[in-house]
């Protein structure tokens, strides 16, 4: 096949397009520019874009021995997922700005224009598995599952998968590292990125704070009793227990968790840990990965969190949401979030989380 | 059909001539700059190159300062002698909008580091520039400036610029011009245009890389950016690179450039490619250009697409804009000349040299279509 590695300039993305290339196809590496005004170099584990990643990439590709080109996704990420992670945060839901790039980009922008120049695919370095199966192309999870990506990868439809390639999905990091520094990959001892790319500093709060603003709002209790003040709510996430400043103790004693994060009246919302509990989930704009889900309700798990740990559920969709019943109740849910159904270690499909109970 | 390279303005292959005469004084033991046997023998050999080079640019050996490349001479001219003009008061550098970025980044520098003040000329749709501009701002401020940078060719469209008028317009206001793309290719005579530096490269004749040259005016002393031995009258210190000299002179003296023919090769190409795709549009048709260079629009598609399109079926070409940390941008010698965002990055950049022949030219054009059909569906997707 005639495919485009999506080369970041990382250990993983490397060794997938050597894989690629080995396995007989015909690659092509594209670094992606997602900033437009990147960084000259990278820090520890944050950023991916810097001008040095470029460089990396390339030096990996010429090792390789495949052609490589910088396409440059600035404003299509700016656009699909920066502006979108602030407007989600102002919305006081808490967004995955790595799910929503494998959404719009390098599976939605970089796909399209790899098939429209005549390509048949996209390689990433993704920790992931698809496999063939009578419904069509399945999306799994890798075998490391210290590592696994189909979280972040869930929102991909079928067609969408039918055009991925992830050929990291069957092999342990320790590996992937031993693998490239055989194959004379200068990335191998490359620190893995773990922050959001495009806060190069690492500090969220103080990135939408300087985005955002800081508006200072009420805390208040569940009886909407005002007990203290915030400087800002998107920088509280629901179940947070630690910061929160709070004067007033509870009458028995017990520690108070952010309940709910309310934009329009800038408040927060806090309680017991006993009303954190959740256990029913719905959530809006589902994705199928594979086969539809319909409204019989099947055993599965869900996950909401990119290394969270699946959750019996029953799960079903009502015609307009995809709806999960845990088993066992869940402390701490933000809305925003993408929940992921897995059959055993399939895929099944994900939606965005807009209610709790 | 083997690889297409039409990327000659980027860099041409070395000539054999080149090739040998750097080979055979790499071997050579001595340093030319010193004052025993065999420093002596490198630096005769050193001079005969120098004396060769000066008679084909039209000026003085002793005028002719090398450089380890183009930009380090622009960089020495437009900084020295905006340096020498603020000694007398003058702040101003003059520019054309349409030069290299080894004029633009310097005039930049000079703006942000040494306050001076940066005048940008317009140029014509045509992509030539503007006298009337020059002229007016000469009668205003003539006594304010310092330099004044002009190319003697563009290095993305190859339109010719009216040096001569400008060194006329700016009467004893000195004016460089960077002559890389024309050195060779064009009829060029430093001194019979007047100007007061010139600078030259070899790798776009045929010669090595990393050699170039600053013609300045004889006993015109400015400041130097590189300090050391006192190599190139003070002003360019370093061990003289004898091997990547000689054969310099070795790629000027070969005279392999066949002009019209490569016009005509270009020409054709040209002509073929608008009757192909009959919205695509050459840049600067109407005015003279030099001979291997086209710069054609192609409406609705992306130069970077089309670029990796072109390379996947072994065709070499450049989008002529300058890469920011690898990302083209939209090209500003386009922009000066009337193109927005979008069709500044919907442009390629072909250049023939004497390496190419028809054959290439029908191979090209065989791709060329689909290219731009896919091109066109990846922007539309």
């Amino acid at each position: 096949m005639k495919l485009i590695a999506a080369m970041s300039g990382g250990v993983d993305s490397a060794v997938a397009a050597a894989r690629a290339v080995e396995a007989g196809h015909d690659v092509i590496g594209v670094h992606l520019a997602l900033a437009a005004n990147p960084q000259k170099y990278r820090s520890g584990a944050r950023g991916c874009c810097t001008i040095e990643d470029s460089h990396d990439a390339r030096r990996a590709a010429d090792v390789i021995g495949i052609p490589f080109y910088i396409w440059d996704m600035a404003q299509e990420f700016h656009d699909g997922v920066v502006e979108n992670f602030l407007s989600e945060y102002s919305a006081g839901r808490t967004p995955n700005p790595c799910l929503r790039c494998n959404e719009k980009i390098k599976f939605a922008a970089v796909l399209d224009r790899a098939r429209a120049m005549g390509f048949d695919g996209v390689v990433t370095g993704h920790y992931a598995n698809t496999r063939e199966s009578e419904s069509g192309k399945t999306l799994h999870r890798a075998v490391d599952h210290s590592k696994d990506q189909s979280y972040v990868l869930a929102v991909l439809t079928r067609e969408q998968i039918d055009g991925a390639i992830f050929p990291l999905g069957d092999t342990e990091k320790v590996d992937i590292r031993k693998e490239a520094e055989a194959r004379g990959l200068a990335v191998a001892q490359k620190p893995d990125s773990h922050d959001i790319c495009f806060v190069p500093s690492g500090d969220n709060a103080g990135w939408l704070h300087d985005r955002l603003g800081s508006e200072v709002g009420p805390i208040v209790d569940q009886d909407g009793k005002k007990i203290g003040e915030h400087k800002g709510a998107y920088t509280y996430t629901i179940g947070q227990r630690k910061g929160l400043g709070l004067t007033v103790p509870t009458a028995d004693g017990s520690p108070r968790f952010v309940l709910k994060i309310e934009p329009v009246t800038n408040t927060v919302v806090v309680g017991s840990r006993e009303e954190l509990a959740i256990s029913k989930i719905w959530g809006e704009r589902a994705i199928w990965c594979g086969p539809d889900v319909t409204d019989a309700k099947k055993r599965g798990f869900v996950q909401i969190r990119a290394h969270g740990s699946a959750l019996d559920c029953t799960y079903y969709f009502d015609g307009s949401n995809l709806i999960a019943e845990l088993d066992e109740p869940l402390l701490g849910l933000a809305t925003g979030q993408a929940m992921v159904i897995y059959d055993g270690d399939r895929v099944v499909g994900s939606a965005t989380i807009c209610q709790t109970e | 059909m083997n690889s297409v390279y039409l990327d000659h303005a980027a860099t041409t292959p070395i000539l054999a001539d080149a090739l040998s005469a750097f080979t055979s004084q790499a071997s050579k033991l001595g340093n030319p700059s010193s004052l025993h046997t065999q420093g002596r023998a490198t630096r005769k050999d050193l001079e005969d190159a120098r004396e060769s080079i000066a008679k084909a640019a039209g000026c003085l050996s002793s005028e002719i300062i090398f450089t380890a490349s183009g930009t380090e001479a622009n960089n020495i001219a437009l900084k020295g002698l905006f340096w020498l003009g603020r000694k007398n008061g003058r702040n101003v550098v003059v520019i054309s909008a349409i030069e290299h970025h080894a004029i633009l980044d310097p005039a930049k520098w000079l703006f942000e580091h040494e306050g001076a003040e940066v005048i940008e000329l317009p140029v014509t749709t045509s992509g030539v520039v503007d006298l009337n501009f020059l002229s007016d701002l000469i009668a205003k401020r003539g006594d304010e400036i310092a330099v004044i940078s002009v190319m003697h060719s563009n290095n993305e469209t190859g339109v010719l610029q009216p040096i001569a008028e400008v060194v006329k317009i700016a009467g004893e206001i000195p004016v460089h011009s960077d002559a890389v793309q024309s050195f060779g290719k064009v009829s060029l005579n430093y001194k019979e245009l007047g100007l007061f530096a010139m600078t030259l490269s070899a790798h776009k004749i045929g010669g090595p890389l990393g050699i170039g040259v600053l013609i300045l005016r004889r006993a015109v002393e400015i400041p130097a950016l590189l300090h050391g031995g006192g190599q190139e009258r003070e002003i360019r210190s370093g061990t003289l690179n004898a091997p990547a000299i000689v054969a310099f002179a070795a790629a000027v003296s070969a005279k392999s450039y066949d002009a019209s023919n490569i016009a005509k090769l270009r020409d054709d190409f040209a002509q073929k490619v608008i009757a192909q795709i009959p919205d695509a549009f050459v840049n600067g048709a109407d005015v003279d250009r030099l001979p291997g260079i086209v710069n054609i629009t192609f409406p609705r598609t992306e130069s970077d697409t089309l670029l990796l399109l072109l390379d996947s079926e072994k065709v070499s070409c450049s989008t002529g804009s300058a890469c920011s940390a690898g990302v083209h941008r939209p090209s500003h010698v386009l922009m000066a000349m009337g193109h927005d965002d979008i069709s500044a990055q919907s442009s390629l950049r072909f250049s023939f040299g004497p390496s190419n022949t028809a054959a290439e030219v029908d191979y090209v054009l065989s791709v060329l279509p689909g290219v731009i059909q896919r091109g066109r569906a990846a922007v539309a997707s």
